[in-house]
């Protein structure tokens, strides 16, 4: 079995899978990071995929161009989450409930949307035409390296715009003024506030940031993943994203390895699937199992460090 | 030079929404080139009035003068750009960045557009460190830099913005002894250079030490403004509380009993590798007032954490009335007679947002003269509640009311009326007295003395040596993790904690181990 298992992952065309079934995750993975820097938990990038994935692909459909589509999913992404930093910020709502709030509202007014835009239910597979899907790209020189090269050339734009972004979030982060305050406001908004840094501002801008991050995740999904939107599409990621963002330590370079665990370990689900005598049902759950068997070895690890520093009690559990 | 004012307040009122005023009719007036104390106790005002100084808060009346000009401030980056910087009690520091980035936060310096040119964020910190001979390293996290150094990064922080006025809030509370010394020396460094300083404190020694002129607020009032040369301590404490206060305390000589608190070979290594405790035993028996002074650091923090089982040693045990209590939870501790009064009050000792009446009795919530049947008998707590209130002079409009409402020195007291009433056999306390009013001070002393006597043990840490040498009926010096002297003679006085303190003096192993009495 574990041998079968290692010749799938090793095989080219699985690896040149694990990025493509990643790209999604890291998109939502970096969304959280970077509202997770500013001290905000963004629970709402299930729901705010699933509405940007939805508007991205109308948007692609009504004008015929992926990249209008793409542009329209980061602005209804970065709107999504600028209405949940306004209340969270103005009105002083709870960002957690803010965020659930956010996802009831994918969850149901997509499907809403969908119907009202467009009499279809639940899905949009009829209206795709290939001027709608996101073009791969093969990588002069990249492309003509022995495995490698199958591995890494070939892909949808986007994915590697979510593996550029890694380095780019990070270098947003730690090497520009904008960085600095986030990771100020996010650890001591007091200090960032007593020199002059608008705190709101701030916490605007990375929640802004966040929901533009998670609009192409959606954009992703919907006009290359999935071939159209439907549904069930967004499935869960946007909370694997948050377990990603956890694992990883809050950082770029970490959250993009959780997120290709939590790849991998999608891509494996669906080769089980194809083997006679296995649930469906019950191979779906791998994914989902391995983010919470991921989270545990996190946790547990972390309250074993801090055990061994000898702080117990104080929390009273 | 001397006498041109830098800054007016002139009849500054400040009366909060809830109708309570906090200023009325402050007059207050620096002039340029002096360190000038702003002392009171808990709740005169003086933090309000250097709050409406800083811009943080709008008074309802009054204006201010800068060099002669009326200024108004709507937030501190106003106050900031007209030339007045705050170091706050609490740092305002971002732990995990650089010095240099703490620095320059907010006024970050850029390259190629963009980025943060971080040579220049260390060179414009080197530059003033070095004009002002601020030891700091400009690279070092701010985690991991000791409070000394955060201090003075917070100092660099407002010279950087152009601070000519700087407001020190109470800044030797966090500081040793030696860092205090060295504080005071940049201090006055700066005043030649003439920079205005306004230094608010408690500690009347220090403000006779420094300060060129002090004044005194009492009850939201300015009780006036004296050259610090012509006032005594004695007159100092007289104005700010308006009577004497017995800085020299009553005590009968102890009749020490059986041992209650026993500590044996305890030691600890902190998180950073850093030896913290290194092998302490000592008694407390009842009857007894054992001190524990030395300079903060040297395990104390450490000490206490064990002995209330927040952390546990990695050798040693500690027993209390011949219990171990390695596996005892916190509940266990105070049903077998422990009280502890933590050094922080807000995380530890109280619940802001829950009344002063269920702060007093959340230790006892459980036992039944407080339930009747599934709920809780009001009026049994409010009835208790408000005796020990009047008991320890909380100064509240009711039981009611939201602790975190209160001054500092009237949570303490909440704090200590909750400790002190459970009928202890052992109390932990944990600088009782830490940046609270003399009036509170004095009570919790006396009540200290008062409980031993009647036969609790109790263990007294304190950084305030005057504090531990006055109360103390024998005293445990700790230095570097060890104790490095026991005196139960009341032969003591500051010169020889100093030396011992400071480790310039140790005893015999023989010596030490008197603090054993098993």
């Amino acid at each position: 079995m574990l041998k079968q298992l290692a010749e799938w992952v090793f095989q080219i065309d699985f690896l040149f899978v694990i990025l493509r079934i990643t790209a999604p995750i890291l998109f939502a993975a970096l969304a959280a990071v970077v509202a997770e820097k500013a001290a905000m938990t963004n629970i709402g990038l299930e729901g705010t995929m699933m509405l940007s994935a939805l508007f991205g692909f109308l948007i692609a459909y009504w004008t015929q161009s992926w990249f209008l589509g793409v542009i329209g999913a980061v602005l209804v992404g970065t709107l999504l989450a600028l209405m949940m930093g306004f209340f969270y910020l103005e009105f002083k709502t709870d960002i957690i409930l803010t965020g659930i709030a956010v996802n009831m509202l994918g969850e149901g007014g997509a499907i809403f949307l969908l119907f009202m835009f467009t009499g279809l239910r639940g899905n949009t597979a009829i209206l795709v035409t290939p001027n709608i899907l996101i073009p791969t790209i093969n990588i002069p020189l990249i492309k003509d390296i022995p495995f490698l090269g199958k591995i890494l050339s070939g892909h949808c734009i986007l994915t590697y715009v979510a593996f550029l972004l890694v380095w780019l979030i990070w270098l947003l982060l730690y090497r520009t003024p904008l960085g600095l305050n986030i990771r100020a406001v996010g650890e001591t908004p007091q200090a960032a506030s007593s020199v002059g840094v608008s705190v709101k501002r701030i916490k605007y801008i990375a929640i802004a940031m966040s929901g533009a991050l998670a609009g192409l995740g959606g954009a992703f999904m919907s006009m290359y993943y999935s071939q159209g939107w439907n549904q069930g599409m967004v499935a869960g990621r946007g909370f694997i994203a948050l377990a990603a963002q956890a694992m990883g330590r809050g950082e770029p370079v970490g959250a993009m390895l959780t997120s290709l665990l939590f790849g991998t370990a999608h891509g494996l689900s669906s080769k089980v699937a194809g083997l006679p005598n296995v649930s469906s049902f019950l191979v779906s759950m791998i994914p989902y199992a391995v983010t919470i068997l991921g989270l545990f070895i996190y946790a547990w690890n972390r309250t074993r460090k801090l055990k061994k520093r000898g702080i117990r009690r104080l929390t009273g559990i | 030079m001397a006498d041109t004012p830098v800054v007016q307040m002139l009849g500054i009122s400040k009366i909060y929404p809830n109708g309570i005023p906090a200023n009325q009719d402050v007059n207050f007036s620096v002039n340029k080139g002096e360190i000038h104390a702003l002392v009171g106790e808990n709740g005169a005002g003086k933090s309000t009035l250097m709050k409406i100084l800083f811009g943080f808060e709008k008074p309802t009346s009054g204006i201010i003068l800068m060099d002669g000009e009326e200024v108004t401030f709507a937030s501190p980056m106003a106050a900031i750009a007209k030339g007045i910087g705050m170091v706050h009690q609490h740092f305002m520091l971002v732990p995990s960045l650089t010095v240099a980035e703490n620095v320059v936060l907010g006024m970050a310096p850029k390259k190629s557009g963009m980025f943060i040119d971080f040579k220049e964020a260390v060179r414009l910190t080197e530059e003033y460190a070095e004009r002002f001979h601020f030891d700091v390293e400009p690279n070092a996290r701010v985690a991991d830099i000791s409070v000394g150094m955060k201090q003075k990064v917070e100092i660099l922080k407002a010279l950087v913005r152009g601070a000519k006025v700087l407001i020190l809030d109470e800044p030797t509370a966090v500081l040793t002894t030696q860092e205090t010394e060295e504080l005071f020396r940049q201090l006055h460094e700066l005043k030649n250079q003439g920079f205005t300083i306004i230094f608010i404190s408690h500690k009347l020694n220090e403000i006779k030490e420094l300060t060129d002129r002090v004044t005194i607020m009492r009850r939201g009032k300015a009780a006036g403004t004296y050259d610090t040369d012509s006032i005594s301590e004695q007159e100092i404490s007289r104005l700010m509380v308006g009577r004497d206060v017995v800085l020299e305390l009553e005590k009968t000589p102890a009749e020490p009993g059986e041992v209650v608190l026993h500590v044996e070979n305890l030691q600890f290594v902190n998180e950073w590798n850093k030896r913290m405790l290194n092998g302490i035993s000592f008694d407390v028996r009842k009857g007894e007032i054992v001190g524990i002074a030395g300079v903060e650091g040297n395990g104390q923090r450490e000490l206490v954490d064990i002995l209330f089982g927040l952390i546990s040693p990695e050798e040693g045990s500690v027993h209390v009335n011949g219990v171990n209590i390695s596996d005892k939870s916190q509940r266990d501790l105070r049903n077998m007679g422990v009280s502890y009064v933590p050094e922080d009050r807000m995380t530890f000792g109280i619940a802001g947002t829950a009344s002063i009446n269920e702060n007093i009795v959340s230790d006892r919530i459980a036992s039944p003269a407080f339930n009747k049947g599934p709920l809780l008998n009001m009026k049994a707590i409010r009835e208790t509640s408000q005796h020990l209130i009047e008991d320890y002079a909380v100064l509240c409009k009711s039981g009611r009311q939201h602790v975190n409402m209160l001054s500092g020195g009237n949570i303490q007291k909440v704090v200590v009326a909750r400790e002190f009433s459970a009928d202890p056999l052992l109390i932990i306390a944990d600088q009782p007295t830490r940046g609270i009013d003399v009036g509170a001070t004095e009570l919790i002393r006396n009540k200290l003395v008062d409980l031993s006597r009647e036969g609790a043990a109790v263990l007294l840490v304190s950084a305030d040596l005057n504090e531990v040498m006055e109360l103390s009926d024998s005293l445990i010096v700790l230095y570097g993790g060890n104790i490095v002297g026991y005196f139960d003679d009341g032969q003591w006085d500051d010169v020889m904690m100093g030396e011992y303190m400071l480790g310039l003096k140790k005893q015999s192993d023989e010596e030490v181990k008197r603090a054993c009495h098993a």
